[in-house]
């Protein structure tokens, strides 16, 4: 009988991620929901050291699998390895955070396995001992709660920034083992060739805190200084609209939108954005809203907590001005 | 070089969601269908290939009939064949049976390279391309926005954004990579490119043409079951913050951030 919840963590460069938090104390309230045991599984190399931290979060055990082809993240490595604890130990449940890393790595453990998953959750709820799931579809247009039939384990990935994190708890522990698994080279047909880091060096758009974006409104790349020091006070990452991606002021990494980034940061302004369905697809998570546009019949100020009816180029500068006063 | 594009058709972004009578699905009626926005960047991507390396694109559609009309637009922007998987017992299958008649149709079609889009924007679900790549056995590289295919046409380098860096992964052909947005600019369909659409060869294939059993597929087949489908939560009504000038609006605003808000 398939038993307990799974998460799998998170680490790049021997550091855990930040949605690797997120899933622990996620799959914390799972398995207390459930009355069993919450299973972290660790890949990577040298990385033991970071059990501990992952039982702060409430892990009661950290499945350590080292090896140095799982020091970075390739989809045939780490699927064989997970696949084979899986099929091992056969947890009830195994969640992991809808990141570019989780999303690859839970849709060829799922097929291998022949289960579905759920992408890109936005809640979990336990009913009869079953995961159910709530996930956006049709672009945040409708959300769908689903679960899962003759399919285990139950696999769903947490959209980042919307799971809230368990305060560290100092004084708990997790029993921590090492993984028995088998690496055959012959699988391994992916290489990572080369890493290039964002110049930027800032927190990319789906993990960010806070977000100032700006669309056509901005008029030229120029004019994104403006965003960019707001940015700076605040601690945000900036974003962009499509209508500015294709202008080619911004890169299309920074676009927010249904065929650009879903996010769902705790502060989303968005300045001279229009609010078009297909923007709003991507940031309708967000928690607070605001919107900066000089047109008050711009459909974003429908989805905005605040708005403020102008010149952005007035607005923006003096918005930064009076928050480096504030902090 | 041959190609497979795999290609879905949904409804187009502007489309309202209307939520059906039985909370499951929704109404289909008065949509409009596009080719998935996400898949328009594996045709063009295979077509600048085929343009380099020559050889054959093939484009393979999974759905009701009227997915022929998306299968047509790809042919009509250069690629060369359509093979339309079309079943009355694939209807209401999840991501695994999709993946699984895909994989069926495509195993015996000569293949160096397939493309998918990353996501369908209906479900959102985006795993159809890791799953088709298990069951054909071959590596996926996922969200790929540039793709250097080797001068032998045998492997690729493909640089995938994640968070905070673009990895350059390499991988031998047979390959599956996803696609999107910042990978290229998917061409327009031309007036001679839909002529010439019409007389291009598009296959249909049945479940049993490939060998399959229907009752692996279908609504009672699927293992992610839905539940039920909700509008999504409203957002209030937002405050519009007063001001004579943008310095009072902005230094209201500021406020209503740090003690309202505590977002600051
Ligand atoms: C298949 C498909 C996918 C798409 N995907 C995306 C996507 O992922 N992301 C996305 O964003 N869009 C997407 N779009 C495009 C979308 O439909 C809109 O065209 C786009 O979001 C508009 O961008 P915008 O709001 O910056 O520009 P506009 O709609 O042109 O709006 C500009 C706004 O700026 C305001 N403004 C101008 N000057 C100032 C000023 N000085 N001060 C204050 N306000 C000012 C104007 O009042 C206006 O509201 C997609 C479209 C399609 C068809």
């Amino acid at each position: 009988m398939a038993q307990g919840v799974w998460t799998v963590a998170e680490q790049r460069e021997g550091e855990i991620r930040k949605i690797t938090y997120e899933v622990v104390s996620e799959g914390r309230r799972l398995a207390d929901a459930l009355g069993q045991s919450l299973t972290v599984v660790l890949l990577g190399n040298g990385i033991k050291d970071k059990a501990a931290a992952l039982a702060q979060y409430g892990a009661d055990k950290v499945l350590v699998a080292e090896d140095q082809r799982l020091e970075t993240y390739t989809t045939d490595a780490y699927t064989a390895v997970v696949a084979q604890l899986v099929k091992a130990e056969e947890p009830a449940m195994l969640l992991m955070g809808a990141s570019v890393q989780g999303k690859d790595l839970s849709s060829r453990v799922a097929a291998r396995l022949d289960v579905a998953v759920a992408q890109d959750c936005t809640a979990f709820a336990v009913e009869d001992g079953n995961l159910v799931a709530t996930r956006p579809i049709y672009a945040g247009k409708a959300y769908a709660q689903v679960t899962f039939e003759q399919s285990w384990p139950q696999m769903a990935t947490a959209r980042p920034n919307v799971m809230s994190v368990n305060e560290p708890d100092a004084s708990r522990t997790a029993e921590v083992v090492d993984a028995q698994f088998q690496l055959d080279d012959g699988e391994l047909k992916t290489k990572v060739v080369e890493a290039i880091k964002d110049a930027s060096g800032k927190i990319d758009l789906t993990e960010a805190d806070k977000i100032v974006s700006g669309g056509r409104g901005m008029k030229g790349p120029e004019n994104y200084a403006i965003l960019e020091e707001l940015a700076q006070v605040i601690g945000a990452s900036v974003g962009a609209s499509r209508s500015a991606v294709d202008a080619g002021w911004r890169s299309h990494t920074d676009q927010v939108g249904q065929t650009g980034k879903v996010v769902s940061p705790n502060l989303y302004i968005a300045c001279g954005i229009s609010g078009a369905i297909q923007h709003l697809a991507g940031m309708g998570t967000s928690k607070v809203i605001v919107a900066i546009n000089k047109d008050p019949d711009a459909p974003i100020f429908q989805k905005a907590d605040y708005g403020v009816v102008g010149d952005l180029f007035d607005v923006v500068p003096a918005l930064t001005e009076e928050i480096k006063k504030m902090i | 070089m041959n190609i497979i594009v795999c290609l879905k058709q949904v409804p187009d972004t502007e489309t309202q969601i209307k939520i059906a009578a039985d909370g499951k699905g929704i109404v289909t009626d008065d949509i409009k269908w596009v080719m998935n926005p996400y898949d328009e960047f594996g045709v063009e991507e295979a077509l600048k290939l085929k343009e380099k390396f020559g050889g054959e694109v093939t484009v393979v559609g999974l759905g009701p009939k009227r997915v022929t009309e998306s299968i047509r637009t790809a042919l009509a922007m250069g690629a060369d064949k359509g093979v339309l998987v079309v079943d009355d017992a694939l209807q209401g299958s999840d991501s695994l049976g999709v993946a699984k008649a895909l994989a069926a149709a495509i195993k015996d079609m000569p293949h160096d390279l397939i493309f998918a889009g990353q996501r369908a924007v209906d479900e959102d679900l985006g795993v159809v391309g890791a799953f088709l790549a298990e069951f054909l056995g071959i590596p996926h590289v996922a969200l790929a926005v540039k793709v250097e295919v080797a001068e032998d046409g045998k492997s690729a380098k493909v640089h995938r954004p994640v968070e905070g860096q673009t990895l350059v992964v390499e991988t031998p052909f047979p390959a599956l990579i996803t696609t999107q947005k910042g990978l290229n600019e998917p061409r327009y369909a031309s007036l001679p490119g839909i002529m010439k659409a019409k007389k291009k060869p598009l296959a249909e294939k049945s479940l049993a043409d490939l060998g399959l059993d229907p009752a692996g597929f279908g609504e009672s087949a699927r293992k992610l079951k839905i539940v039920k489908l909700t509008p999504p939560p409203e957002r209030k009504a937002g405050k519009i913050v007063e001001g004579e000038t943008p310095a009072e609006k902005a230094a209201a605003l500021a406020k209503l951030l740090r003690d309202e808000a505590k977002v600051i």
